[in-house]
């Protein structure tokens, strides 16, 4: 008896760390904007759920095959990402921090109904089946580890970015000193950019690995959108390796939450943790005693 | 200029008298309809622009609303109990939530981006509450409170709208009230201190968590009657229509296109979302899905842009330094 329990539990603890690593690279975009530009897009999903549907048309109505339909979408929701910026952010770049949160909020609003007039709310997907890879008993879906693998190659491309490249180093610096940087000759407006191009190309790479997994309908946003937030505000908004970490607890509570009762509780739970870490660690997991 | 003074002292009494008698002079069921639900709302959304007003921007009055709506509905159908009752409970329990969630928050000087997502995180909570306990709630197909044959006081269900008409514009004037009470009491001054600085406001002596506090219970309270008054006169609650972040962000739209700082500005702000989906609905039918939230979300985002004092803020302003001058 024990031992088939203790396999369901292996299981959902796998499945939990393969979940973390799709939510690690939604936080990791979602960081990325935080800590440069200093908003919160509350829409961020929503850009994911765009990104979904333009794999959906490339791949099912234009026939393209999935790895060559997926550089598109990224460079898709990468462009989205740029004009987010171009025509609600930079408007507001001097307005109370909570107006560009509720601007962004209106975005939602605007992706979320555009898709629902544009694409309506019936439910699709692309029809791709991976195969369940079985070990031991245990059963894991391809898709699942495709994402988490995929994940991990991303995030270690901007981790090389961010260290390596002129543009990198000139983000990690705005990242720490607004003002500052604008004297030493960087172009605030250009890196501010260069980010929402690179946080919307994370959506887009992310919407690419969601699309296995999730059927495609105007407010699948909100499946994983809520989520991400709270993942970013655990690990401390802007704290990259903060956010990284709190994907793979929250995965895990969501995932063996999700054994013991319905997947909802696992969320319940997941909030309820959530709550109770705000008042425990208010500026996140591995935030710095100041 | 005697006159117009003497105007703007009475025109609140005489709007009132009008709203009052209008039911007795016209009622075609569908335009009571349409002023039912403005009024329900409108006093939800004055309910989040009590808080939202001192830049306490909450996302959770979703969650207080599913309370609301949802422990009411309970009570009656699972235990008999009257919504006489089972309102005053829901507006404990949602104000219960309220206190475990915002203390701490303001004691751990949680504010900005991270309260709206705290607040996110509790308006999640309730609606996976809901759903998740499916057995009870109905879970996402929502839920109708058992019906009583005819109208029936000790249920609060009626059949004429005129009644409901009458309930919904009480609530509607008592949110007011509220409103100008908290605007002319002094805790207006300290939480109007403690938004724009709260190591400042704390130094000069205000008691910044219990003042937030304060007017989070308000708030909580008010926006979980606004949600068992919405389920008693629709007989049906869903999560989607009375709880969740979509709630949570129809509420600051609304407050924030008709002007966060006037006390009639979320009202301004429910008659045009309410008629804008009205318009559509009737002019577009099914095809009509969407494009009301498609305006809304332009609306929100051009009104944070360039008109952050909403509609009839912009106005008033303008009509004051115009007098002025």
């Amino acid at each position: 008896m024990t031992d088939i329990f203790d396999i369901y539990l292996l299981e959902a603890m796998v499945n939990g760390i393969l979940l973390g690593g799709v939510l690690a690279l939604l936080a990791l975009g979602l960081n990325l904007i935080f800590g440069v530009i200093d908003v919160t897009w509350i829409c961020y999903a929503e850009l994911v759920m765009i990104g979904m549907y333009g794999m959906y048309y490339l791949v099912q109505v234009f026939g393209l095959p999935y790895y060559v339909a997926a550089p598109f979408t990224i460079l898709l929701v990468a462009g989205l990402g740029a004009l987010l910026h171009l025509l609600v952010i930079a408007p507001l770049l001097s307005a109370p921090p909570i107006n560009q949160l509720l601007a962004t909020g209106g975005v939602l609003f605007v992706l979320q109904s555009f898709a629902t007039v544009a694409f309506g709310i019936d439910f699709r997907n692309l029809g791709i089946r991976l195969p369940v890879l079985k070990f031991h008993d245990m059963h894991f879906s391809y898709s699942r580890l495709l994402a988490f693998a995929a994940a991990l190659v991303g995030m270690l491309v901007v981790y090389f970015f961010m260290k390596k490249t002129y543009v990198g180093t000139a983000i990690r610096a705005i990242a720490q000193d607004r003002q500052i940087m604008a004297l030493m000759g960087v172009d605030t407006r250009r890196i501010y950019l260069i980010t929402s191009a690179l946080g919307g190309a994370l959506a887009g790479l992310a919407s690419c690995l969601l699309v296995l997994q999730y059927d495609i309908h105007p407010f699948v946003g909100l499946s994983f959108g809520p989520i991400t937030f709270l993942i970013c505000v655990l690990g401390g908004l802007g704290n990259f390796v903060g956010g990284f970490v709190a994907a793979f607890v929250f995965a895990q509570i969501i995932s063996l939450g999700g054994l013991f009762s319905d997947l909802e509780w696992g969320y319940v739970l997941a909030f309820a943790f959530f709550i109770v870490m705000m008042f425990i660690r208010p500026a996140g997991l591995l935030a710095r005693r100041s | 200029m005697n006159l117009t003074r003497h105007w703007i002292r009475y025109w609140p009494w005489l709007a009132g008298a009008v709203l009052i008698v209008l039911p007795f002079v016209y009622r075609d069921p569908y335009h009571m309809h349409i002023l039912i639900q403005i009024l329900i709302w409108s006093f939800a959304y004055t309910s989040w622009s009590m808080m939202g007003r001192f830049g306490l921007v909450s996302l959770g009055h979703g969650g207080f609303m599913g309370v609301g709506a949802y422990v009411t509905a309970l009570l009656w159908n699972h235990l008999g109990v009257s919504p006489w009752i089972g309102i005053p409970v829901a507006m404990t329990a949602a104000a219960l939530l309220a206190m475990i969630v915002a203390y701490p928050c303001f004691r751990f000087r949680i504010t900005g981006h991270y309260f709206v997502l705290v607040t996110l995180a509790l308006s999640g909570i309730v609606l996976q509450v809901i759903t998740a306990t499916r057995d009870y709630t109905g879970g996402s197909l929502g839920y109708t409170p058992d019906r009583t044959r005819g109208s029936h006081l000790l249920a609060l269900q009626f059949d004429d709208k005129l009644t409901w008409y009458l309930i919904a514009l009480a609530v509607w004037a008592v949110g007011l009230a509220i409103w100008k009470w908290v605007d002319g009491s002094m805790d207006r001054y300290a939480l109007e201190a403690i938004s724009e600085d709260e190591d400042a406001a704390a130094a000069a002596g205000v008691n910044v968590t219990w003042e937030k506090l304060k007017i989070t219970l308000i708030s909580a309270l008010m926006t979980a009657l606004a949600g068992a008054l919405y389920c008693q006169y629709q007989m049906f609650i869903s999560p989607d229509t009375v709880s969740g972040i979509s709630v949570s962000l129809q509420m600051v739209f609304a407050a924030i296109v008709g002007g966060l700082y006037v006390s009639l500005g979320p009202t301004v702000g429910a008659v045009i979302t309410i008629l804008l989906a009205e318009i559509l609905r009737i002019g577009f039918g099914t095809r009509a899905v969407g494009w009301d939230n498609l305006v809304y979300g332009v609306l929100l985002v051009v009104f944070i842009i360039f008109l952050p004092k909403g509609i009839l803020g912009s106005i008033l302003d303008r009509w004051k330094t115009a007098r002025r001058a």
